[in-house]
């Protein structure tokens, strides 16, 4: 089953780490995403620039707005994501706790709902 | 406003809690073996008794207390359904009891009959420890549910079907005699330390709920070791885990930091506790048989020597993990023999042993195996290799201390 592991974090805190802390950061997450590849597990993720550069689009009466910024504007904000295909909630869960985003974060897991399944 | 009344029902309703909940759900659910109508009942019990005590006092024997009135609630559920010949026995039984001074009645300990029953071969493997915390402990599924990484939900289901297997099945609490003893014992030991295990693999003071979850553990395993005191792997398992309580602070420096075991203060190990274990230990080896939680409290206690000797004893530890290796085949004590054979042949024959279970798909996800292999390969001066395997580590764990440690390894390559 297809799981997405969605990292929502307060990206202000990552601004006031030094240099090699940041670095250290990003190098967990590379590490993290290269254990997903290993297991066969992995069948997608990226980092998401942070909600400032967000663009919402939207369709009221027949016209169309575009909105600067985020749907929703909070403090721990969508950061990343990662799709992996694990047999089970219990599988998805364990990936989730391994993420970094765990630990500076909250990581929220759910399942993906494929096009023609009930 | 707060009381002391209040504070002092409080104090009461927990201590009944701690020390007779499994008790009064042995009890409650004895002839029925329905455990959830009994732990229902039970809840309503310590309600009535936080709404009670504080206004009329705590009463003389607060067990009883709540047993009259989780009996009273059971009796009322029970008439408004139609009930089995069993069932309704038992509750004419428990009426005619009714009848008695509560203040002098003396709730039999049928605590062993329900961790046996808990950890009966027609239980899942995996529900068998969350069912032992819940229905001997009375912790609620959502806290167990976080301590094994599952979600609330699933756990729910999980704890409840598991009940009514109970229920349906007819597995009964009566602890087996004799040779079905021996047999259906490491069961029971397997979930308790399953349990001590949640609780220890998470960091120091980070979750109080789990830190707990180590210490109810340690109780249960007590419990199992006062009330079976000839059988030498319930003393070996209370020994083990003691033995890694004693180190529980000597895990984290100053500043929060991972120290791995061969690095720690043994001043901050609890002296106390150690020798706790030791005598248990003793007392185990004396016994007749032996098995696998006797032989993890020896490597332990193989560890424990390095407060005195300053080294750990290495030689007695890939002994001990040879034993383990025999009897139990599994790939963690294989990995485990391979790290004591590295300390005492060197890295490269450890690298060899490791390379045995190396194809060993249990592994593949298991952080210890790679942060092991790494250690050696850069020991060897293999660093490509080791960075690999650092990273592959680091990928894996989730304890943020130990990941940053991993990272400190990989980076003084």
């Amino acid at each position: 089953m297809e799981y997405l592991l969605l990292v929502y974090s307060d990206n202000k805190q990552f601004d006031t780490l030094t240099p090699a802390q940041q670095a250290e950061g990003l190098a967990a997450y590379g590490a993290y995403a290269e254990a997903l590849q290993k297991a066969g597990v992995m069948r997608g993720g990226n980092r998401l620039r942070p909600q400032e550069t967000a663009t919402t689009v939207r369709m009221r009466s027949g016209k169309t707005e575009v909105l600067n910024g985020p749907y929703a504007e909070t403090r721990e904000q969508l950061g990343g994501y990662f799709l992996i295909d694990v047999p089970n909630l219990d599988a998805a869960l364990s990936w989730a706790s391994r993420c970094p985003g765990a630990s500076h974060g909250t990581m929220e897991v759910r399942p993906v709902w494929a096009m023609g399944e009930n | 406003m707060r009381t002391d009344a209040v504070t002092a029902a409080e104090e009461a309703a927990e201590d009944a809690a701690r020390h007779s909940y499994g008790k009064l759900v042995a009890f409650l659910a004895a002839r029925t073996r329905d455990v959830a109508g009994a732990e229902d009942a039970l809840s309503e019990a310590f309600a009535a008794a936080l709404a009670d005590w504080p206004r009329h006092g705590v009463p003389r024997t607060p067990d009883a207390w709540l047993l009259t009135v989780a009996r009273r609630k059971l009796i009322d559920a029970g008439r408004q359904r139609r009930l089995d010949g069993d069932a309704s026995a038992h509750l004419a039984w428990l009426e005619e009891l009714k009848a008695g001074d509560d203040g002098d009645t003396t709730i039999p300990d049928g605590r062993l009959g329900l961790l046996f029953a808990c950890a009966h071969p027609g239980i899942d493997r995996g529900v068998r420890a969350p069912l032992m915390l819940q229905a001997v402990l009375g912790f609620d599924a959502a806290t167990i549910a976080s301590a094994f990484l599952v979600a609330p939900a699933t756990m729910g289901q999980r704890l409840s079907r598991a009940k009514t297997k109970i229920r349906q099945a007819g597995i009964g609490f009566e602890v087996p005699e004799g040779a079905a003893l021996r047999e259906r014992l490491p069961d029971v030991l397997d979930a308790i330390y399953a349990a001590y295990a949640e609780g220890w693999s998470d960091p120091q003071g980070a979750d109080a709920r789990r830190r707990n979850l180590a210490d109810e553990a340690i109780w249960l395993g007590r419990l199992l070791a006062s009330l079976l005191p000839d059988e030498g792997e319930a003393l070996g398992l209370l020994s083990l885990m003691l033995h890694a309580h004693a180190r529980r602070d000597a895990r984290r420096g100053e500043s929060g930091d991972y120290v791995p075991l061969d690095a720690q203060d043994t001043a901050r190990w609890d002296v106390g506790m150690i020798e706790e274990a030791e005598a248990l230990l003793a007392r185990a080896n004396a016994c007749e048989g032996g098995g696998r939680y006797q032989l993890e409290a020896a490597v332990q206690s193989a560890h424990a020597v390095r407060r005195r000797a300053g080294r750990a004893d290495w030689h007695a530890i890939g002994q001990l993990y040879d034993a383990l290796c025999a009897l139990t085949g599994s790939p963690v004590a294989a990995l485990n023999r391979a790290v004591a054979i590295a300390h005492t042949q060197g890295p490269q024959a450890g690298l060899l042993a490791l390379d045995d279970i190396a194809g060993d798909t249990r592994l593949a996800d298991y952080q210890p195996y790679w942060a092991a292999r790494a250690e050696l390969l850069a020991r060897t001066g293999a660093r490509q290799a080791a960075a690999e395997a650092y990273r592959q580590a680091i990928g894996l764990e989730s304890d943020p201390a130990v990941r940053r440690f991993l990272q400190q390894r990989a980076a003084a390559l």
